[in-house]
């Protein structure tokens, strides 16, 4: 049931966010949205496990990367972003999950809503959809605290100059960047009006963050006329970590 | 008399432990409450973790509809809660 | 066997007191929770023994906080593994609200407003065994760890302390409760490591 990574990489996202590359010898493959749960085991016995969400796409063999955010009070997120070393080896289980997945071979519309850390299964779908050549149109509305906490700022940017099927809004819960239009604050309707794809055209939503970002974006997109049944989400916890 | 504190998870943070005993996966399962016959995707039940087992409550009236426990070597899984668990096998699958 | 994470402590402390076979120490007070945290308001509260036929006493929350109190420091050990020392709690020992009751039945059934449930033998709430508190840390007893008031029987794992409690019921044979129907352990005693019913 548990696989043993490698870690062979570690890239720093933000002052608070870290990638971690692992190679997994045995790992089968997986599809943008999936997870796993890391397992981490002290000298004398004591255990934590945790869930991170795979950010990588899934062409990338036996190579996968998670992106962890650390959580002031974390158990296990202090360490994996501060103490794991290239060459640690860690335990994992997964791939999990067959709900919360895009696949290349979904040609409709896609609407993506991230809600801080909750952007890392969000950008493996964004991945995949780039690695798999897809021209399924994708938006992407990416709420974080403040510009600073954005991750995979280089690459989310790049995007919409490449590929003009794709396109990316960012909100600011707490401070905004000079001259932003809007005041820092919660998603709203008008702001779902604006950036999302209409409803009437029927996306698939995939909305990701902390538990409360989650019930909020998905009551907007709803209320916005979206068939609950085409809104797929996945929930954080009330920190933002997946338990 | 529930929290307006969102301090739950949902069915897919459920998925790792419960794949100790079921071997499909769950999230995409459509299960009925058997308290209030609410038809939902397991991955929307309301999870909480942080206790001496897995507890997911329905999102519509918050009663149990499964618990797991895993005690040593044993899993006990209780799925009083649900009525029945429906799942497509072709889309069920990991990769 | 599990790859042991070099350098990974957890949130425990380095150096440990004694404490119960398979323990960690802790310094902060985690909040453990099966369900949503039930938010009752004390006008409505109300706490009362029965013997699963009728109610032999009912507290509401003025003629509970009438009752004598006494303030204790105890040790909470939790079967989840961790164990946190010295917490300070005001409460109402189950002795004063058991003083008029005369039963014979040896076993309980404890319920908590929401859904959860737990049992014990009656001998483990009494003789200065437990108490219903409503005070923690010199403050009110927050929603999120069982207020406006849980049971408290530290000698016990602390998923017996039912937190929002109300109401016991004499049971004459074990009725296993939340966790115990699924094999956690009826009298659950920490140090002889009482964890799930196939321990002993």
């Amino acid at each position: 049931m548990w696989r043993v990574g490698t870690v062979v990489a570690l890239r720093d996202e933000t002052a608070t966010a870290r990638t971690i590359s692992l190679n997994v010898p045995d790992w089968p493959g997986h599809v943008a949205g999936q997870h796993v749960d890391v397992r981490l085991t002290a000298a004398d016995g004591y255990s934590a496990v945790r869930s991170y969400s795979i950010g990588s796409a899934p062409n990338f063999g036996k190579r996968i990367e998670l992106t962890v955010e650390r959580l002031a009070n974390g158990e296990v997120s202090p360490y994996l972003t501060q103490e794991v070393a290239v060459g640690d080896r860690l335990e994992l289980r997964g791939p999990i999950g067959g709900w919360f997945v895009w696949r290349p071979q979904q040609t409709e519309l896609i609407q993506l809503i991230a809600g801080g850390s909750g952007i890392v299964p969000l950008m493996a779908m964004v991945r995949s959809r780039a690695s798999a050549g897809s021209t399924a149109p994708f938006r992407l509305l990416y709420s974080v605290r403040e510009p600073e906490a954005v991750l995979y700022r280089d690459e989310l940017k790049a995007l919409p100059t490449r590929d003009h099927t794709v396109s990316v809004t960012y909100a600011y819960t707490r401070a905004a960047p000079k001259n932003w239009p809007q005041p820092p604050g919660r998603i709203n309707a008008s702001l779902i009006a604006d950036t999302t794809w209409p409803s009437n055209l029927g996306p698939t939503c995939y909305v990701c963050g902390p538990t409360s970002f989650v019930e909020n974006a998905a009551a907007l997109l709803t209320a916005s006329g979206n068939d609950p049944h085409k809104i797929k989400t996945e929930r954080f916890g009330p920190t933002g970590d997946l338990r | 008399m529930s929290s307006h504190a969102y301090d739950y998870l949902d069915g897919n943070a459920a998925a790792g432990e419960l794949s100790k005993i079921l071997a499909v996966d769950v999230t995409a399962a459509v299960g009925q409450c058997a308290h209030c016959g609410a038809t939902r995707r397991f991955a929307d039940a309301h999870v909480y973790m942080q206790c001496p087992g897995v507890v997911a409550r329905c999102a519509a009236c918050e009663h149990v509809l499964v618990r797991l426990v895993s005690v040593g070597h044993r899993v006990v899984l209780d799925m009083r809660g649900i009525t029945y668990l429906s799942l497509d096998t072709k889309l069920g699958s990991a990769t | 066997m599990a790859i042991i994470s070099r350098g990974f402590l957890g949130r425990r402390c380095a150096a440990d007191a004694k404490l119960p076979p398979g323990q960690y120490l802790t310094t902060d007070f985690p909040v453990l929770s099966a369900g949503p945290t039930p938010r009752v308001s004390v006008d409505k509260w109300e706490f009362t023994i029965d013997d699963g036929n009728e109610v032999l006493k009912r507290w509401d929350w003025r003629s509970f906080r009438e009752l004598p109190t006494e303030s204790i420091t105890v040790d909470l050990h939790c079967v989840t593994r961790w164990s946190k020392l010295r917490t300070f709690w005001e409460g109402v020992s189950l002795d004063t609200l058991f003083e008029e009751i005369k039963t014979d039945a040896q076993y309980t059934l404890v319920h908590s407003y929401g859904d959860y449930t737990t049992n014990l033998p009656l001998d483990d709430l009494l003789s200065k065994k437990s108490w219903i508190t409503f005070r923690f840390d010199d403050d009110d007893l927050a929603p999120e760890h069982g207020g406006p008031a849980r049971l408290l029987v530290p000698h016990l794992y602390l998923w017996k302390s039912a937190k929002w409690v109300r109401g016991i019921t004499l049971m004459r044979e074990h009725q296993p409760g939340f966790w115990e129907s699924l094999g956690y352990h009826n009298h659950g005693d920490p140090w002889r490591e009482q964890r799930y019913s196939s321990d002993e």
